[in-house]
């Protein structure tokens, strides 16, 4: 096995389109627990870790360019404003010392649909930027998990960053598992109200074979609510769109919890989340007038 | 491949090194340092910390090559003093006082983030952490003897301490 360590973007680019078999690792939070337990023998690592632009964050027009290589704790400690369901995420990763080491971009790369990041930023809107020697291209995180652990990145391609959607109402996300820390998702929420586009947005983590969207709770949601004065949707509502929610999953039987379970779980935490953002958007149409 | 980084304060090369192993196997295997302690290999159970550039991860989850140039920190570089001087860290005190210790597989990961936790707070000049943060702080850290009370006890022992140590008392 070869280890590859480029230290600019352009040598990490040739690295991968040289060879496309190679796993590019970043925190090592997945890689090399496939490693250690002899389930993966790639022919080659390329370390990203010494690339200085993937450690970087800022703004990028009207959105944020988070780049893959930012830890979760960067993201929990400096993102909480701009990117605030991602960075509620971000919180419930795991344990500090993987938090310190694991990032965005490699949980896009890993692509698993217990992934944390990835509800928030299907609710969210984001974007996957991809490089490759042939350049440079932006992929929305909602057309970039194709079917499990399958996404949209070809094999000479790196995951460079993520664009955030500056928010516009209130962020949530929202977990179920056995304790708080070190839990692998049994089951994962996220909903984004965008108040300017009058749109809603969902993610449901460890829902199906990808993460996913419930397209039609964020259509049923966007017309019922009250965009105008944020009044508490009525009780027939909020129990529709708890129930659109978990009829968008498609979860299965594993050891960490029941399909029937998880679409229960889903449609609790879709209520609650809705709830709470209720909340927080009456409290900024408040502040606005 | 060969691998040169520092550890503790000292610059070691270890040769022969397999790409894939981890930053864990190289300390004990081929360092001699066995203080940070082989568990899951899964970053599951934190017995395997160390500051990796000043920031605490998980030994077992670092590539060995990722550790070229970079500087590390092993429980065997929390004593203090040099020499024949050398005793236990004001942390590692306090886990021997506060009967921490059960069987001692989980000590030396939990010392490390220990550590780590008190620079935060006392060691930045913040209060001491409350049971809620110490125990987020050590969320990543498993003991299967459950000795967490005793740990918990031991860490606001050790935050008194260094507070104290700070202010000049």
């Amino acid at each position: 096995m070869e280890f590859l360590s480029p230290s600019t973007l352009e040598e990490a680019l040739e690295a991968k389109s040289a060879h496309p078999d190679a796993v590019p690792i970043m925190g090592g939070t997945d890689v090399m627990v496939e490693l250690n337990f002899d389930k993966r023998r790639p022919p080659a690592l390329i370390d990203l870790a010494r690339i200085p632009e993937l450690a970087e964050y800022g703004p990028d027009g009207d959105r944020t360019r988070l780049g893959a290589g930012v830890s979760y704790t960067e993201v929990v400690e400096h993102l909480s404003g701009t990117a605030p369901a991602l960075a509620k995420a971000s919180r419930s990763v795991a344990s500090p010392q993987i938090r310190n080491r694991g990032t965005v971009g490699g949980n896009l790369g890993g692509a698993s649909p217990a992934g944390d990041a990835h509800p928030s930023l299907l609710a969210t809107d984001a974007t996957v930027e991809l490089a490759s020697v042939r350049g440079r291209r932006r992929v929305p995180v909602r057309e970039f998990f194709l079917s499990l652990r399958k996404t949209a990145r070809r094999d000479d391609e790196l995951i460079t960053a993520v664009l955030l959607p500056e928010p516009s109402g209130p962020q949530q996300f929202a977990k179920i598992g056995t304790r708080n820390a070190m839990v692998i998702a049994v089951t994962s929420f996220a909903l984004a109200l965008d108040g300017e586009r009058r749109a809603v947005g969902t993610g449901l983590g460890s829902a199906g074979p990808t993460p996913l969207r419930a397209e039609a709770a964020e259509e049923f949601l966007a017309q019922e609510f009250d965009w105008e004065n944020g009044r508490s949707p009525s009780e027939a509502t909020v129990r529709r769109f708890g129930e659109l929610v978990a009829a968008a999953a498609r979860p299965i039987d594993d050891q960490r919890g029941s399909a029937e379970y998880r679409r229960h779980a889903l449609a609790v935490m879709a209520r609650r989340a809705l709830s709470w953002s209720v909340t927080d958007y009456r409290k900024g149409v408040t502040r606005c007038a | 491949m060969r691998v040169s980084f520092n550890v503790n304060g000292e610059d070691v090369t270890a040769d022969d090194v397999w790409p894939g192993e981890s930053l864990l196997y190289v300390l004990r295997e081929r360092l001699g340092l066995p203080g940070s302690k082989n568990a899951c290999e899964q970053g599951e159970c934190g017995s395997c910390t160390v500051y990796f550039d000043g920031v605490t991860a998980c030994s077992c989850m670092i590539a060995a090559g990722q550790a070229q140039g970079r500087s590390v920190r092993t429980v065997e570089g929390l004593a203090e003093g040099e020499g024949a001087e050398r005793e236990l860290g004001t942390v590692q005190e306090a886990f021997v006082e506060a009967g921490a210790v059960q069987c001692g597989f989980c000590t030396p990961g939990l010392l490390v983030q220990t550590d780590d936790l008190l620079e935060r707070t006392v060691g930045a000049g913040l209060p001491a952490p409350a049971d809620a943060e110490i125990r987020e702080a050590l969320a990543g850290n498993l003991c299967r003897c459950t000795g967490y009370e005793k740990i918990i006890d031991a860490v606001h022992l050790a935050a008194g301490r260094r507070a104290g140590a700070g202010s000049g008392a």
